[in-house]
């Protein structure tokens, strides 16, 4: 339907080369097909006939300029409208530069790749201990003048963390209380233990999953929308704002979510075992024939206090971990958008991996010390 | 006709956010090959009615025209074809940040005209760039590595890629240096003259008004309460024009272009020859 760009090409006479005629429009939409023809023209150039052209812009004058460059041809037939662009486009000419950012061959490039990665670990290894250095200070900072603590926005943090994530971490424990009871209920049946489903349920929720799946899930919700938040403040220049007002921002933004997430972990992890617990008495009192409220009963003789305490040692060391992740990555961006999602998923994936290590270290520390 | 003659109607604009109304029974003309710019105080809906005429905001009534086709009423598939027939600078250049200014400028060509070779493309993109006043070796660079004024040559030079009969500005000379800010104007006018373009230019730049400025409309009570050359708004009675124009900015901005003038009518009277020198 669109009409393109066609040219002949008439032959010369005699000596000397040819003369090629462009006819119908030579504009951006008509020429993508006849530029490949043109670039394959075999025979050399004298004159570049433009009588027959109808309508230009700049695309047609810039294929005109470098057939006209190239073969060396005059170019005729010009109208005053054409003539004024090709001029324009001559003068925006120049020796090629390279369109791309240069790029190594693919041999080089993957070892290259490596060892950026590589010194780009080291580099991060140090830039935590910067952090966690700065994070300390700050802290002795705060500690020394108590008046300059962000009040309104650690509540807010809180709120934010914890408060708004009851539900989705409530459903979770539940179903996950549920599964337990369930599958213990399977495989103890075979024993004729059944009831054993109750310590299952009890030790494992309130030692290890309630803190753990807790961990993710503030992970996923709130060390996310930490390194976000802060990555899009870097981009938008608010944190340099803040730092030529005076206001340090890590008194003003990470402390207050590091301590938050330290205070609201203990909580929502207890929540956690505790809607967990809900979760495998709602089931064995459907399919074991355990009553709801013998089910509660029999976990406080079943299981030790010290158990509580393990799983809320290590909940707000989670906490800090998840949050250092966030408020880190989301310190680190700079340059553009796609920044602000790689270390989106950086805080996440370095928040959960870390945590997952330091579990099996508790796990093996608290059986060594006697609260196996 | 009358059509081609007016690339931009605007008829019974309304445009409300929440409880404030912004543009009330709203109209406006451009006219084809001028370069229009749009005045207004903060907040009059300048950026507003040009995100209205290229289609980006729904009034909630009135008819915009573009090009012959009416924006307002059309689809998204329709209207692509028009799409390819204007070119937008935003604000800040919104230049896409993970790619280089070459590659920025390719994107409409690689939408649009996917059947153009990637070598024509490569070239289009460079011409594109220089032409737009950057150096060559900016097309290799990120947004990020490039100063305000360059990020702005760069969006202009995307603006161009498809080589539209309409170009949108907004505020092309905000944050420029005034040297920045004249080339800017300058190299405007010169692409409005070779490639034939209309021009919609959002601007607080009292001196761009003044050098390359064909007709200014003002927003107020809003409105269009004007539009005409700026001798002809001058001769108003509207208390918002007198003062823009003829507050001390606008005093000084129409003595410089005096100034301007007046040096351009000698050096041209003097040496001919020089004048296109100058100019250019």
């Amino acid at each position: 339907m669109r009409e393109l760009t066609d040219f002949t090409i008439v032959p010369a006479t005699g000596e000397g080369a040819s003369k090629l005629a462009f006819s119908g429009p030579m504009t951006v939409s008509s020429l993508g097909r006849t530029d490949a023809r043109l670039r394959d023209l075999s025979e050399s150039i004298a004159e570049i006939d433009l009588s027959g052209v109808t309508r230009m812009d700049t695309v047609g004058a810039w294929t005109v300029w470098r057939l006209s460059r190239d073969h060396d041809a005059k170019i005729t037939g010009c109208s005053e409208s054409a003539q004024k662009l090709v001029d324009a486009i001559s003068k925006a000419d120049t020796n090629a530069e390279n369109v791309r950012a240069p790029r190594l061959p693919l041999l080089r490039r993957v070892p290259a790749h490596v060892g950026e990665v590589m010194i780009g670990l080291g580099k991060g290894a140090l830039q935590v201990l910067g952090f966690i250095g700065q994070v300390i200070q700050s802290s002795g900072t705060l500690i020394r003048h108590p008046g300059r603590f962000r009040m309104k926005a650690l509540v807010h943090q809180m709120e934010l963390v914890g408060v708004n994530s009851l539900a989705i971490i409530g459903l979770m424990s539940f179903l996950v209380g549920i599964v337990i009871a369930q599958q213990g209920a399977v495989q103890l049946r075979q024993f004729g233990a059944e009831i054993y489903t109750v310590n299952l349920v009890g030790r494992l929720t309130l030692r290890e999953l309630g803190v753990l799946m807790t961990a993710i899930m503030v992970a996923g919700r709130s060390g996310s929308a930490f390194a976000a938040q802060l990555g899009t403040m870097k981009l938008t220049e608010e944190v340099d704002a803040m730092r030529t007002i005076g206001v340090s921002p890590m008194e003003a933004l990470v402390l207050p979510r590091l301590l938050a997430t330290m205070l609201m972990m203990p909580l929502l992890g207890f929540y956690s075992a505790f809607i967990g617990i809900i979760g495998g008495a709602f089931l064995s009192s459907i399919t074991l024939g355990i009553p709801f409220f013998t089910f509660l009963a029999r976990i406080q003789e079943v299981v030790p206090l010290h158990d509580v305490w393990v799983g809320i040692t290590k909940a707000p060391v989670f906490g800090l971990i998840v949050a250092l992740a966030g408020c880190y990555q989301g310190m680190q961006v700079k340059n553009n958008a796609e920044e602000v999602g790689t270390r989106t998923t950086a805080a996440v994936v370095m928040a959960i991996f870390t945590v997952i290590v330091l579990d099996a270290f508790f796990a093996v520390f608290f059986t060594e010390i006697g609260w196996g | 006709m009358e059509k081609a003659q007016f690339p931009i109607r605007v008829r019974g604009l309304r445009n409300v956010f929440g409880s404030h109304v912004i543009h009330d029974g709203l109209d406006l003309d451009v006219r084809k090959g001028e370069i229009l710019g749009v005045v207004g105080g903060s907040g009059t809906g300048k950026s507003v009615l040009m995100r209205t005429i290229i289609g980006l905001q729904i009034p909630d009534a009135g008819e915009v025209d573009v090009l012959g086709d009416t924006i307002t009423d059309a689809q998204d598939d329709s209207d692509i074809d028009i799409r390819s027939r204007w070119g937008v600078l935003f604000q800040g250049g919104a230049l896409f940040s993970t790619l280089t200014v070459a590659e920025n400028v390719e994107v409409p060509l690689r939408e649009f005209y996917p059947e153009i070779s990637d070598d024509l493309r490569h070239e289009i993109a460079r011409y594109k760039v220089l032409l737009s006043g950057l150096p060559a070796e900016a097309t290799s660079k990120y947004p990020s590595e490039l100063s305000g004024g360059m990020k702005k040559r760069a969006g202009l030079a995307r603006a161009l890629a498809l080589d539209p009969e309409l170009l949108f500005l907004d505020e092309p000379t905000a944050g420029l240096d005034p040297i920045g800010a004249a080339a800017f104007d300058q190299l405007i006018l010169q692409l409005q003259q070779t490639l034939d373009l209309t021009v919609f230019l959002i601007t607080h730049d009292l001196d761009t008004l003044y050098e390359i400025c064909d007709r200014v409309a003002v927003i107020a009570d809003k409105k269009v309460i004007a539009v005409g050359t700026i001798p002809e708004l001058l001769a108003l009675d509207h208390p918002w024009i007198q003062e823009y124009f003829n507050g001390p900015r606008g005093r000084a901005a129409q003595d410089a272009q005096e100034r301007h003038a007046a040096v351009k009518t000698r050096i041209s009277a003097d040496a001919p020859s020089q004048a296109g020198a100058d100019e250019a």
